[in-house]
């Protein structure tokens, strides 16, 4: 895969594919966490280190233990006592994301003070954010190989931090808008995602 | 502990609790599922299969389980429960678990169930909490099945498969895109918002006017 097949995933999983406008995974961060501009951001890095993280260490767990035809099992059994373990794909993807997420917050309040005190916070949330685990499984669907999942990990949540920032904008000048009484906060919130969706779906077709 | 009413602990998570237009939680599948009445109610009956046996299940455990090790507790017994689901989908009902997709594994991370296990059934005994988790499933599946409705009809024109007249000429493609879906959603909620803002006008009125009955001042 060229330079450029690689430029046009990122730009598909940004604008056309965008984890929240066009496949609703993350929509409960992204109602809870976009009433400001930086907590926004805050988050947004936060589910990009996680979620690049999350596919760097589920993807070799699925094709390294749980699939069948590429596990460790082939090495030192006949290819039919191989046990397929791919049912406990779910389980083991969000075992390992919610220890992953314990881990670097351990991990960045050590070594990286400044970073965890900027994240540390949005990190708990990120356990519970279906965009981290449906991405994963995305990886694994699409059957990327270990580069492209990452490249594809990164993209989406670049698509994520997007969404979110433009989101929380808008919604700081909402908040000083008139609103109907019954409308104000989460129902205008989303009928304005509404809108900017329909803004998103301009980009579809682009890059094929 | 007596005076909890069984019907009250069940309509509560119908409507005054209802998780979805109420709590606003789990709102990922109610967005992605809802193009068609019928994926909606399959998919509200997954979630509330696994809200049942993972309430029962956490309940049954609760003294067991210790205090800092229960959202660990709470996920692998969830993640259970959801890989039974998915693979019964996928053995008896291929089509509807291939438009479910990615939504199937991901009920694992739906804020309503771990929020049950966690607030209601790691608190409350086993009839409680199952009436609890069907309470809140049907409301689950309700919602999710309103959002279906207006979708479908509006945007395919038809409920569950059979045409409906006046809007069958015209669909509304948009309202099954992913625009409609935070369109619908949002106009739903704030529905119930205006619905509850009326019942507590009315009452805060009789309120006053049993006061002034009274001879005091409102």
């Amino acid at each position: 895969m060229g330079i450029a097949q690689i430029l046009l995933l990122v730009l598909g999983a940004i604008l056309v594919n965008n984890v929240i406008f066009a496949q609703f995974l993350g929509i409960c961060p992204y109602l809870g966490v976009s009433k400001k501009l930086d907590t926004a951001l805050g988050m947004g890095f936060a589910v990009t280190f996680v979620m690049t993280l999350a596919v760097a260490v589920t993807w070799p767990i699925y094709y390294f233990v749980l699939s069948p035809e590429t596990s460790f099992f082939n090495a030192f059994m006949q290819p039919e006592a191989v046990p397929d373990l791919t049912y406990l794909r779910t389980l083991s993807f969000i075992l390992v994301i919610a220890s992953l997420v314990q881990l670097v917050e351990i991990v960045l309040r050590k070594v990286a003070k400044s970073l965890f005190d900027a994240l540390g916070i949005y990190l708990p949330l990120i356990t519970t954010n279906c965009a981290i685990l449906g991405v994963a499984l995305l990886a694994i669907q699409n059957e990327y190989n270990y580069p492209i999942s990452l490249v594809y990990a990164f993209g989406s949540a670049l698509g994520f931090i997007l969404a979110i920032v433009i989101f929380a904008g808008i919604r700081e000048r909402v908040e000083l808008m008139d609103v109907p009484r019954a409308m104000k906060g989460v129902p205008i919130a989303l009928v304005i995602a509404g809108i900017v969706a329909m803004a998103f779906m301009g980009f579809a077709g682009l890059g094929g | 502990m007596a005076s909890r009413s069984v019907s009250a602990e069940f309509i509560k998570g119908i409507w005054k609790e209802n998780p979805v237009l109420r709590l606003l939680l789990g709102l990922c599948p109610v967005l992605a599922v809802t193009t068609s009445v019928e994926n909606g109610l399959g998919m509200g009956m997954a979630a509330t299969f696994v809200l049942v046996c993972s309430n029962i299940v956490v309940s049954l455990l609760r003294s067991i389980i210790p205090a800092r090790m229960r959202i660990p507790c709470f996920i692998v017994v969830i993640a259970a429960f959801v890989t039974i689901v998915d693979l019964v989908l996928q053995g008896f009902f291929f089509e509807l678990s291939k438009s479910l997709g990615v939504f199937v594994p991901l009920i694992v991370v739906n804020c309503i169930i771990l929020g049950r296990a966690e607030a209601f059934a790691y608190k409350n005994g086993l009839f409680y909490s199952l009436i609890d988790a069907l309470g809140m499933g049907v409301g689950f599946t309700f919602a999710l099945a309103a959002v279906g409705s207006v979708r479908e009809i509006l945007g395919n024109g038809t409920w569950l498969g059979f045409p409906v007249p006046p809007f069958t000429a015209h669909p509304w493609i948009i309202m099954i895109l992913p625009p409609g879906a935070f369109i619908t959603l949002g106009l739903l909620v704030a529905g119930m918002n205006w619905i509850t803002q009326q019942q507590d006008a009315k009452r805060r009125q009789l309120a006053r006017e049993a006061r002034l009955a009274k001879g005091g001042t409102a």
